[in-house]
């Protein structure tokens, strides 16, 4: 597969780590009163859908940035390619 | 119809007129009191002993497709008890226990081969780890014996001990693990299941489930609505795509695993054997092709392939080893969707819903389940309560932090 | 034998003959030949025997398709079982086996298995030797694995050497026939980088084996032409000899160029093989067609191929398979056979043609009916026809031309799960709507089964790939003839008549398959063993699929085609592997002091990919014990060194770089002081310990953390996501500085001596105490970053410098440390010295482990927020009874405490219910003189002084231990703190 970086241009996914879903930047409240419940969701529950798929890729191999790459689960195809740390802040995360 | 080989030979000589389907293609009835969901190894298995050993009636196995078309059709074909842990030893120790009896007892020759598999040693922590391993199996009733590097290369005298980037420093070897003809397992679970009057209907795509105030009374179908006393889940690979149609969301992530075979050779692998520093373990079929395979692509698939990566680092892993296999040749590679769990063990459960039984998350490890998997589920649904050996694989262990984690990975599937 | 079936002409160098052997006999043939040419040429048909029933074979085409003309090619460790004949390329001195087979290949005594035939058919052996059970291993299954399998590997390593490659390219074009040499002119033309790829190697795939014209000249000139003007373009890049194997994602092909298969051994220097990763745009397939046979009564004896491969055989190597040939044929194109045959002047015994109007001929007689039966033990000698009129001829032929109409070559259209559909005008499965992304298909794999068809379709598919507009290019005529077919799969009455000739699957086996209900085209292949041989089936699944379709009264289309899987023709393992074996498997990393160590005599051991200093063996130490026991003795006595550089290493930098670490660790951070070093505990989000390390805080902004050598990268991977993912906004910089920093521990009672004698600076107990760590220099002005921590238990300080001075800063410690007896130890004695101290390593945190196992729960602080702390707090993993780290001690100093032991009750059942724990670092103390271990034990904290069975009935312990402490030594940690 070859991912779009959005620094760097087209790259081999084999410089790639993957990771899974990317709501794993969705970490929730550890002050919430259902703190508990919302981490074992968070850690443990999937969506996995059978489609596209918004997930998170690690550029070991190269700049280290994490990725979230939009891909269909079906056909492998890609759609987008965004650096994590804006998606993550567009998502409300910040320090 | 008893197959035995006097029964060839009487039809041999008979102009072979006297076959008949090994199973029969019935229309689905209105109502059954157990459905099944998912003609594979598993949910075959779970219609056979729910049949024969539950003395369950009115079954109906559904298949979207064809019966066996799944993981049971696309796997390396190992079986082995070789685990770890508490949760996990037992359970698999029983499936290798019923392996042994099974062509007996469903009349099928599913080739079950106890020609030994070796997992190979290559520092002195892995021996460490696999030591406590094998003690774990021998106090849970299994087989397992330490061998010498010099034991090993008798048995296998083309392993590359000369340059080895990783040397070979002994191994653990469990000599009632071996293969099966894996498509005969599923064949044999479904004469065996039609036998004792189970519908196993093919073509019959589950669309939904119909639950009324918490309770599962049927599945829509692609050949029509059909009600259920209770319904077992056993569709590894699409659980996700499955259980989205009752709104769950699972701790499972589909990923694509390859495997490979080469083209037929005369026999030079008496057993199977697993690369430690690697990621490659290989046996030989009894067509004489390697099968062989190694790790997961790593990312979310549902499409039944992968991709060069994967494949080249699954030859390096053959060759890093097996030198002398360089210039045989790969024929085929494909790949199969694997439940993957959040600690690399299955589940065999209830769900919330009344009357909806679920089994999956088998990881790249459902093959050699299948007997117990299909024992245990049957269990379940026939008494609502889990089968002893099985009582560890819930769906609440995450939430209890009660994982069975053999590899110690944590809640990352692909790594599993 | 002389070449006594060579005709005239063909694309062979007669001028050059090449001297060969196949089964120990001499043959001669010519440059451009294929072995199954050359032997053809000298008389010889048979060249095989099947798979399961060891019948006679010969080759049944002429090119990658075969599925009987396999032999083991090459001798001695260059052996390579089940090449085939008919895409060897000869060379002098080639030398060639038949495989399969008991006894020579003429009289091999398998085929008694084809006497029992009606015994042996689809699937017998799933209905018996099933008694009794244990029979299987030890009987049945040696005998079948005996009598399967094809040819043999030498069980020698492979000597060649295989490379892999990268290529980039606009649009790559597969199969250099007449649609593809169109294809790449038209996009050559236009300045595109082109890659032109074909298995075969000789450019112009048909336009070789057929005597068609294109514009004036013949198709063979025009091919060389062709390849002519696109040699000279720079934009064009030819591989011949170049299998593309597999569509994979993204417009990725990879692709095998033998380099070396058609010379006795590789050039000095060059590789066997060549795997590429090709990155395309677009491609274009244009891989041709595959012609089918039909299937008759012993439609399977040496001399009975299809009928284009007697044209290839006849036209491009100038051979015939016999001096009198026949053909039998459903539509044209197997007119075309006898006509080329008869020109070069072959005898054609008749043509039969299923058809009622079928092309007359005034060379040879043509005749309406069926091939019914034919003769001839080890090659053909009688065909027996049925005429339209129900009477029958006999007629004496050494070869018989098959052909049943053509199948595009849609084999990489499918690589992504995509399915062919049904064109009803040519009988056949052509390319379906979802092909790869990129890829369109031209010539006759797109169905346009004529040269002229493949010109234009070749040139439109380059259009098309990259957006030219306007009309096609000027074409040269050629032939434009109209597919003329009725479908015909089989001569109804036939048993024995062979679909799969490699697997031996008859029609009967298929009707059988379908009588027993596996009807799911699946079942069918799996059950039957159609198409699962070395050829996937190319000549013979469509065959399959038509008899599966009448007896289900569906049509072919609806009973559909199995999955197409790569690679399109078998690949060697090694090829896949390239450069990557034996020493070369992994790369391996080696730390500064490498050499010296080398120099010092030192043992070595795999850690991950690094190579780290095991033991330092002296004279008259005969076994490793002796080395270990004398560097741990001289640690704890006077002083030792060790590289741990493989640490891993990251530096931390940035306002926010304490409240970062205060969410990587679970312990806090926050408070700590410039110029101190803390133990640091990391949890995964799960609530597991993930790695430990220190933290050293050499600024208000900068720290340096250290992981564990295998989590090096993994800890960094999780640093970084913490850091982009989780707190995107936090103001800390991240990067790994394993490489860059040399490390060495300097430990024992007279460590802070040794190392007062290189640093510029105070180091005594109160300038710079326990967990003190500073930026300083030593030498007189390298920059050092110094630590004191202690992972032996003794006072001891690690010392860093940049690599590049890792080698000179050993050798000057070892000088500095002479007059203290200064020891190098390895990680043996390293291990000695933690297990004897208590400290955790890979061992304890084995990714199960909680902070509360090791005895650290306390340290997961409540005050803050960090990773995993939530989940850590889970009933699972803080049960009253859990794991506690403990150590162990044998009760008889002599007895070993091994690990991977498991801790049972002194008096209760041995079993795995009634484990308590197990050991998971062991090792001898030489400071107290027995075995000691660490392991993890059920409520263990509770537990001190206990006296339980130790077992590993795997190695055969079973002794009896005490539960200690897991400080062996220095438990009030004086020493270190000295």
């Amino acid at each position: 597969m070859i991912i779009n970086h959005p620094l760097l241009g087209p790259r081999d996914s084999a410089e790639f780590t993957y990771m899974g879903d990317a709501r794993l930047i969705d970490r929730p409240d550890p002050q919430s009163d259902t703190a508990a419940q919302e981490f074992f969701a968070y850690g443990y529950l999937r969506d996995n859908p059978a489609g596209w798929h918004e997930e998170l890729w690690f550029h070991e191999a190269g700049d280290r940035s994490w990725l979230v790459v939009t891909r269909n689960t079906l056909t492998h195809e890609i759609s987008n390619v965004a650096l994590a740390r804006d998606v993550a802040r567009s998502r409300g995360r910040s320090k | 119809m008893r197959f035995s080989g006097l029964r060839v030979i009487k039809e041999a000589l008979t102009g072979h007129k006297g076959w008949t389907p090994v199973w029969r293609d019935p229309e689905p009835q209105a109502h059954y009191d157990i459905i099944i969901i998912g003609g594979g190894g598993h949910g075959l298995a779970t219609a056979y002993y729910l049949a024969k050993e539950f003395k369950q009636k009115r079954i109906a196995v559904l298949e979207k497709g064809w019966i066996g078309g799944g993981n049971v059709g696309r796997n390396t074909t190992i079986i082995r008890s070789n685990y770890l842990l508490d949760g996990n030893e037992p359970f698999y120790e029983m499936s290798l226990k019923l392996w042994e009896g099974l062509e007996q007892d469903f009349n099928f020759n599913a080739m079950v081969s106890q020609r030994g598999i070796l997992n190979l040693i290559h520092s002195d922590a892995q021996r460490d780890a696999f030591i406590r391993r094998g003690n774990a199996m021998i106090l849970n009733g299994a087989d397992a014996e330490m061998l010498t590097t010099e034991q090993i290369k008798a048995r296998y005298p083309y392993l590359n001990t000369d340059d080895a980037r990783f040397p070979i420093k002994g191994g653990l070897a469990q000599h009632r693990g071996g293969t099966v003809r894996h498509d005969a397992v599923a064949w044999g679970y479904a004469r065996g299941a039609d036998s004792h009057g189970v519908d196993i209907i093919q073509n019959c795509e589950v669309t939904g489930f119909k639950i009324e105030n918490g309770n599962a009374l049927g599945v829509e179908t692609s050949r029509g609505y059909i009600g259920a006393g209770k319904i077992g889940c056993a569709v590894a690979g699409s659980s996700g795509r499955l259980m989205a149609h009752a709104n769950m969301r699972l701790p499972i992530e589909s990923h694509v695993l390859q495997a490979f075979v080469s083209e037929g050779l005369k026999p030079v692998m008496p057993g199977v054997v697993t690369f430690g520093a690697g990621h490659f373990y290989c046996s030989q079929s009894d067509k004489g092709g390697l099968v062989f395979g190694g790790d997961l692509d790593g990312y979310n698939s549902y499409a039944q392939r992968g991709n060069l990566p994967v494949v080249e680092d699954v030859c390096e892993g053959g060759m890093a080893i097996f030198p002398a296999f360089g210039r045989a040749r790969v024929l085929r590679m494909w790949g199969g969707v694997m439940d993957m769990s959040m600690d690399g063990s299955p589940i065999i459960d209830k769900t919330h819903i009344d009357g909806l039984y679920f089994n999956g998350g088998w990881c790249y490890g459902g093959f050699k389940a299948t007997p117990a998997s299909g024992m245990c589920f049957a269990h379940l649904l026939a008494r609502d309560t889990p089968h002893p050996n099985a009582t560890a694989y819930r769906f609440d262990r995450f939430e209890k932090g009660l994982m069975i984690d053999e590899k110690g990975v944590g809640n990352q599937p692909n790594l599993h | 034998m002389s070449q006594i079936n060579r005709l005239t002409g063909g694309q062979i160098d007669t001028d050059k003959t090449y001297k060969f052997t196949f089964d120990g006999k001499s043959y001669t043939g010519h440059p451009g030949d294929t072995l199954a040419s050359a032997l053809l040429a000298n008389g010889v048909r048979l060249m095989g025997r099947s798979f399961k029933y060891h019948r006679p074979r010969g080759p049944l085409t002429a090119g990658s398709e075969e599925p009987n003309a396999l032999v083991e090619l090459r001798s001695g460790a260059r052996q390579e079982p089940n090449t085939r004949a008919t895409t060897a390329e000869l060379f002098d001195g080639l030398v060639s086996k038949s495989q399969n087979r008991l006894g020579s290949l003429k009289f091999d005594l398998l085929s008694i298995n084809d006497r029992f035939s009606n015994f042996l058919t689809a699937g017998f052996y799933y209905k018996t030797f099933m008694w009794p059970a244990a029979f299987w291993e030890k009987i049945y299954e040696p005998l079948i694995r005996k009598a399967a399998g094809l040819g043999s590997l030498s069980l020698q390593d492979d000597p060649d050497v295989y490379d892999k490659g990268f290529l980039h390219c606009d649009l790559l074009i597969i199969g250099a026939g007449p649609a593809g040499l169109s294809a790449a002119l038209t996009a050559a033309r236009r300045g595109a980088d082109v890659i032109l790829a074909d298995e075969d190697f000789r450019m112009g795939g048909r336009l070789n084996s057929e005597t068609f014209a294109v514009g004036d000249q013949s198709g063979a000139e025009w091919a060389a032409a062709t390849v002519g003007e696109l040699s000279n373009m720079p934009n064009v890049r030819f591989m011949n000899r170049t299998t593309v194997i597999g569509a994979f994602d993204h417009g990725i092909f990879g692709a095998v160029e033998r380099i070396s298969d058609h010379l006795p051994t590789p050039a000095e220097g060059k590789p066997r093989q060549v795997l590429w990763r090709i990155y395309t745009r677009q491609s274009i397939l244009a891989a041709g067609a595959i012609e089918r046979p039909i299937a008759f009564e012993n439609n399977d004896r040496p001399g009975i191929m299809l009928a284009s491969a007697l044209r290839t055989y006849a036209n491009r190597y100038a051979v015939t398979a016999d001096k009198r040939v026949a053909i039998f044929t459903n539509n044209d194109d197997g007119h075309r056979t006898a006509a080329d045959l008869h020109a070069k002047g072959v005898r054609i015994a008749a043509v039969i043609d299923v058809r009622p109007d079928i092309p007359r001929s005034t060379d040879y007689e043509v005749l309406q009916g069926e091939v019914i039966d034919t003769k001839g033990r080890l090659g053909l000698t009688f065909a027996e026809v049925r005429l339209a009129d129900g009477s029958m001829r006999t007629l004496e032929c050494g070869a018989l031309g098959v052909s049943g109409g053509w199948n595009p070559n849609v084999h990489l259209t499918c690589h992504q799960r995509g399915r062919p559909i049904w064109n009803e005008t040519l009988a056949a499965f052509v390319p379906g709507g979802t092909l790869p992304p990129g890829m369109s298909v031209a010539g006759a794999a797109n169905g346009d089964l004529s040269t002229a068809g493949a010109l234009r379709g070749g040139a439109a598919a380059a259009k098309k790939a990259l957006g030219i507009k306007g009309r096609l290019p000027a074409l040269p005529q050629s032939e434009d003839a109209p597919v003329n077919i009725t479908p015909f799969w089989y001569v109804q009455g036939c048993s024995r008549a062979w679909l799969d000739q490699q697997n031996d699957v008859t029609v009967k086996d298929i009707k059988l398959s379908h009588q027993e209900g596996f009807r799911s085209v699946e079942h069918l292949k799996r059950y039957t063993t159609l198409g699962m041989a070395t050829d996937q089936g190319k000549t013979s699944n469509m065959g399959g699929l038509a008899i599966m379709a009448e007896m289900a009264g569906k049509t072919i289309p609806d009973v559909g085609t199995t999955i197409f899987r790569p690679p399109y023709t078998p690949t060697a393992i090694a090829a896949f592997a390239g450069r990557s074996r034996g020493a070369a498997f992994h790369p391996t990393r080696l730390t500064p002091s490498h050499k010296w160590a080398t120099e010092q005599g030192a043992v070595f051991v795999e850690v991950g990919n690094w190579l780290r200093a095991q033991w330092f063996p002296r004279a008259g130490e005969t076994t490793w014990r002796q080395s270990v026991d004398r560097e741990v003795l001289a640690t704890r006595k006077s002083v030792g060194i060790c590289d741990v550089t493989t640490l891993g290493k990251i530096d931390v930098q940035g306002s926010d770089a304490a409240a970062f670490l205060n969410k990587i660790y679970c312990n806090g951070f926050a408070k700590l002081a410039v110029g101190k070093v803390r133990y640091g505990l990391m949890l995964r989000e799960d609530g597991i310990v993930m790695d430990d390390g220190t933290a050293a805080r050499l600024a208000p902004d900068h720290f340096v953390v250290t992981t564990t050598t295998a989590n090096a990268l993994p800890v960094y991977r999780h640093m970084e996501f913490v850091r982009q993912c989780l707190f995107p906004d936090m103001d800390v910089q991240l990067i790994s500085t394993t490489e860059g920093w040399a490390q060495y521990a300097v430990a024992g009672p007279n460590s802070r001596k040794l190392l007062q004698k290189i640093v510029d600076v105070d180091i005594s107990n109160e300038a710079f105490p326990f967990m003190a760590c500073a930026n300083i220099t030593i030498c007189g002005g390298l920059r050092t970053r110094l630590f004191r921590i202690s992972f032996s238990g003794e006072l001891a300080y690690e010392i860093a410098v940049p690599t590049a001075y890792g080698d000179a800063l050993m050798r000057r410690i070892m000088e500095a440390g002479a007059e203290f007896g200064v020891t190098p130890y390895g990680t043996e004695a390293l291990g000695v010295l933690r297990i004897e101290k208590g400290h955790a390593t890979g061992n304890e945190l084995n990714g199960t482990t909680t902070a509360q196992n090791l005895g650290m729960g306390r340290m997961v602080s409540k005050a803050k927020d960090s990773i995993g702390s939530i989940l850590s707090e889970r009933e699972g993993l803080n049960r009253a009874d859990d794991l506690r780290l403990v150590g162990i001690k044998p009760v008889d100093p002599e007895n070993p405490v091994p690990a991977g032991a498991h801790l049972m009750d002194a008096d209760g059942p041995v079993d795995a219910s009634h484990s308590q724990g197990y050991v998971t670092s062991a090792c001898h103390s030489p400071n107290l003189g027995h075995a000691i271990a660490l392991g993890f034990l059920k409520d263990g904290a509770n537990r001190l002084g206990e006296r339980m069975r130790l077992v590993s009935p795997l190695t055969g312990v079973d002794v009896e231990i005490e539960i200690v402490s897991a400080h062996f030594i220095d438990p009030e940690g004086e020493r270190l703190r000295a």
